[in-house]
């Protein structure tokens, strides 16, 4: 069991490399000059750009540069903004609550929705309310989440005002921030019907992110099932006279549920990367708004140090999955 | 499931509606995070609007709603003969703003703020000077190193500033929001507390309102000042909701989530107008999109040249097409809300037979040349790109075969100032208001390979920018300026295509909102009738 995690802990080395080397070229082939862009139509003299330049560490090789970089992310610096000039830790610490409250948010709506309606459209494979959930989350798959977002925002906060359009909680509460988990701080601070509008800022969002990873949690769940219900000990169960409902929840949902856990887990980086256009749109003060931002004005440390913490949580993600494997099926440790 | 879920947000929302109607908030839609706290830092409006707009003042303002300034934290100056010395006189009896946690001033507003605010970002010594990155943009774009030598406290409430060279303009400067005035006393405290860079995140000023608490991206809130040296503002409460998309801008203000609103989309601008809940206001902007031809290049230096290509333009097929009713055709490169516009200017008329002409007589014939069109939107031109093709078809009835260029934002700027192109879509914002701030900026012989980007150098010209800057008569100058036009028009280094028209949709029950010229958003004297 050690030399399994062991392995799959040397392999993530390479993976973190490759992503700083990524992350480092990338934004720097993107041509344009971050103090030029800073400057606008006013621009700099001569003399200050070069200053500037200096100052940002920009007129170092690009390799001293990228060595700098390395060495600094080991000592857990990850360099300071240009524009704030604050340090890009802090920053994704203080965003990165918003994101991961709205993804599990979404992961909630994803898994609660996706997963009864799959099952009941395997258990009625063929009426109506089957062809309509395969209907549904196929258009829930392919939809673009800009167009989806201010549909739903159009409908149902401007026409019938059911929801806020954006934001995360009502301004006239005025509370401490202390997690930075807006439902965490609303019950902290005590003010009646903080969290309840803190709740009701995050339906809408929630449901736009979680559409894609619920279509997709639908299908899969219904396809396992469907495959789990032709096989021979269910129709055993069946024939020895089992109570329906029994039968698909004890014996075929356990055996089903194995291949949709992994699509869940993989939805991780779905739910992230998605987050930057639902962000955007939602005003939701998370990371992925925070990142696009960054790339448009060339701040060059936030993009690199954005994206290298995001990687990293997506490889810790799959590393604990990975190895949550191990321990549950033997078949998959010993496998050399 | 579906019922359930219908009736918790109904629940939720009747909850929602009964706490907003409580507290008299008013509520910002803006359209960013500011870089920061401190203005003197930046350059971006949506920083400007957090902090020099709501938690300082400056010795002299921009009276909201127009370009002239007024008297500020400075009740009065003088200026001496040679028009090298100011001293002001500065108001007794203002406040800083005291914050919860934090600091608590112990004193009024003196002198030493002012020299404090100024030295900071002119003395390269000077304990703060280095604090959060220091560069001062403004201060140093404005010129302000080169032209004040000294800043003297004379007695606690008086302050000489002394210029090496007479510059009419610096009483404009001096309303800019780089300029805005911090608490001496409070940056001592961060100082001796060693947490300097505090004092650019959490600063305290005079201003009609305190900021209290920001979540990035998020939400900016802000408490009125009751001691503000004016009076108490009307609203208590005032909140920016940071809201980057304009649509969702627009959604939240018919929803009623917000008040007034930043940079509304040009295409909904229609629909706003007819919106019973909105009051859509509209001032033309301080800003000029232009084109601009290279005159140190062939056939650009040849004056006949530029003005058949002026007259070869349709401009208001140009400002239907691409502002869609948001902007106004540019004569001058001027906006009329400037003072000392030149109204009898008199514009190349759309003549193709006549620019034809021109050509033959210049002796150009099949002209091959470029036109850079800008990769970004900006205030004074929504589509670069498109305001480009209908040039090129303009110029090619003429028979001029013009290509279109673009090159990433920080590229095109970089390049454009170095004069690699033939003509160049660009524009420009003003700062302060005064004239000087785009003839000088844009026009100038000194601006060549800067913001000069027809690379233009006409002495008659230069020469009338430097003489009403000797001047600190605004009537006097004002004509030389209007000359400097004529003299402009006449030489057509550019074609002056447009000034955009700023549109405010506002809520109906906002009373005393003004648009700001200068592109700034005020909220002293707005308040909500019930």
């Amino acid at each position: 069991m050690f030399q399994f995690i062991f392995k799959k802990l040397m392999l993530v080395v390479p993976t973190f490399i490759g992503i700083t080397l990524l992350t480092f070229t990338l934004i720097r082939l993107i041509p344009g000059d971050p103090i030029e862009v800073m400057a606008g139509e006013r621009g700099v003299s001569p003399e200050r750009h070069a200053q500037l330049r200096a100052e940002l560490g920009l007129d170092q090789p690009l390799l001293i540069q990228y060595k700098d970089y390395v060495v600094n992310i080991f000592h857990g610096d990850l360099g300071k903004s240009l524009i704030t000039k604050t340090p890009v830790m802090e920053e994704f610490a203080s965003l990165f609550p918003a994101t991961v409250e709205l993804a599990t948010c979404a992961a909630l709506f994803a898994v609660l929705v996706g997963l009864p309606a799959g099952i009941i459209a395997a258990v009625k494979r063929g009426s109506i309310f089957d062809h309509s959930v395969m209907t549904f989350s196929l258009t829930g798959y392919s939809m673009p989440i800009f167009w989806w977002a201010l549909l739903l925002m159009l409908v149902f906060s401007v026409n019938l005002g059911w929801t806020p359009v954006s934001g995360r909680l009502d301004v006239t509460y005025w509370i401490d921030e202390v997690t930075g988990f807006m439902l965490i701080d609303t019950l902290l601070s005590g003010e009646e019907g903080a969290f309840a509008s803190a709740l009701h800022h995050l339906v809408l969002p929630s449901i736009v992110l979680g559409t894609i990873p619920m279509a997709v949690i639908a299908r899969m769940t219904r396809s396992s099932m469907l495959e789990v219900l032709s096989e021979d000990y269910i129709r055993t169960a069946r024939s020895k006279g089992m109570a329906p409902l029994r039968v698909i929840v004890v014996h075929a949902l356990r055996n089903a549920l194995i291949p949709v856990i992994t699509v869940i887990g993989l939805q991780v980086g779905i739910l992230l990367s998605g987050a930057i256009l639902t962000e955007t749109i939602f005003a939701w003060p998370g990371i992925g708004k925070w990142l696009i931002e960054s790339i448009a004005r060339r701040d060059y440390p936030v993009v690199q140090g954005g994206i290298m913490m995001v990687a990293t949580i997506i490889i810790v993600v799959n590393l604990i999955v990975d190895i949550l494997y191990g321990v549950v099926n033997p078949r998959i440790r010993h496998n050399k | 499931m579906k019922k359930g879920l219908t009736k918790l947000s109904l629940a939720l929302a009747a909850s929602a509606f009964a706490m907003s109607a409580q507290a008299q908030t008013f509520v910002f839609c803006s359209e960013g995070s500011p870089e920061g706290f401190n203005p003197s830092l930046y350059t971006a409006g949506t920083t400007f609007d957090a902090s020099s707009k709501t938690i300082f003042n400056r010795l002299v303002e921009f009276e909201v709603g127009t370009t002239n300034v007024e008297p500020g934290l400075a009740e009065s100056w003088e200026v001496s003969e040679d028009g090298l010395e100011y001293t002001f006189h500065l108001r007794k009896g203002v406040k800083f703003h005291s914050q919860k946690k934090g600091f608590k001033p112990t004193r009024d507003f003196n002198a030493d703020d002012v020299v404090f605010s100024f030295l900071r970002q002119d003395d390269p010594e000077h304990p703060y000077h280095k604090v959060s990155g220091g560069s001062y943009e403004y201060y140093n774009g404005m010129g302000m190193p080169e032209l004040v030598k000294e800043v003297v406290k004379v007695d606690d409430y008086t302050v000489k500033f002394v210029l090496s060279k007479p510059e009419a303009p610096f009483i404009a400067n001096l309303a800019m929001d780089f300029a805005s005035i911090f608490s001496a006393e409070q940056a001592d405290a961060l100082l001796a507390a060693g947490t300097p860079e505090k004092l650019d995140l959490d600063p305290v000023g005079t201003g009609p309102f305190q900021k209290v608490q920001y979540q990035k991206d998020s939400i900016i809130r802000y408490l009125g000042n009751q001691d503000y040296w004016k009076g108490a503002p009307q609203i208590d409460r005032l909140v920016f909701s940071i809201t980057p998309d304009a649509s969702v801008r627009y959604a939240k203000l018919k929803a009623g989530e917000c008040h007034v609103m930043p940079y509304p989309n040009p295409a909904d601008v229609a629909q706003m107008a007819e919106d019973s809940e909105i009051n859509l206001m509209s001032q033309e902007g301080l800003n000029v999109g232009y084109l601009a031809f290279n005159t140190q290049k062939k056939p650009f230096d040849d004056v006949r040249v530029r003005q058949a290509l002026n007259l070869a333009l349709n401009k208001q097929a140009i400002i239907d097409a691409v502002f869609q009713g948001a902007g106004k055709v540019a004569k001058n490169p001027l906006p009329p809300t400037i003072w000392s516009y030149n109204d009898a200017t008199v514009d190349y008329p759309y003549d193709p037979e006549k620019a034809k002409a021109l050509l033959a007589e210049a002796g150009v014939t099949d002209l091959k040349t470029n036109i850079w069109a800008m990769p970004v939107q900006r205030p004074y031109n929504p589509n670069a790109r498109r305001m480009a093709e209908i040039i090129q078809a303009d110029w090619a009835k003429v028979g001029v075969d013009a290509e279109i260029v673009s090159y990433e934002w920080g590229e095109y700027l970089k390049r454009s100032k170095e004069g690699q192109h033939d003509t160049v879509l660009l524009g420009w914002t003003g700062d302060n208001g005064d004239p000087d701030n785009f003839l000088s900026v844009l026009l100038s012989c000194d601006a060549v390979g800067g913001g000069n980007r027809a690379m233009w150098c006409n002495e008659t010209f230069s020469d009338l920018l430097e003489k009403a800057k000797q001047i600190s008569d605004q009537g006097e100058r004002a004509k030389l300026y209007e000359e400097a036009q004529l003299v402009f028009k006449e030489q057509a280094p550019w074609v002056t295509v447009a000034h955009s028209v700023v549109y405010k949709p506002v809520r109906k029950e906002v009373q005393g909102f003004k648009i700001d010229p200068l592109g700034g958003h005020h909220f002293y004297e707005v308040s909500l009738k019930d």
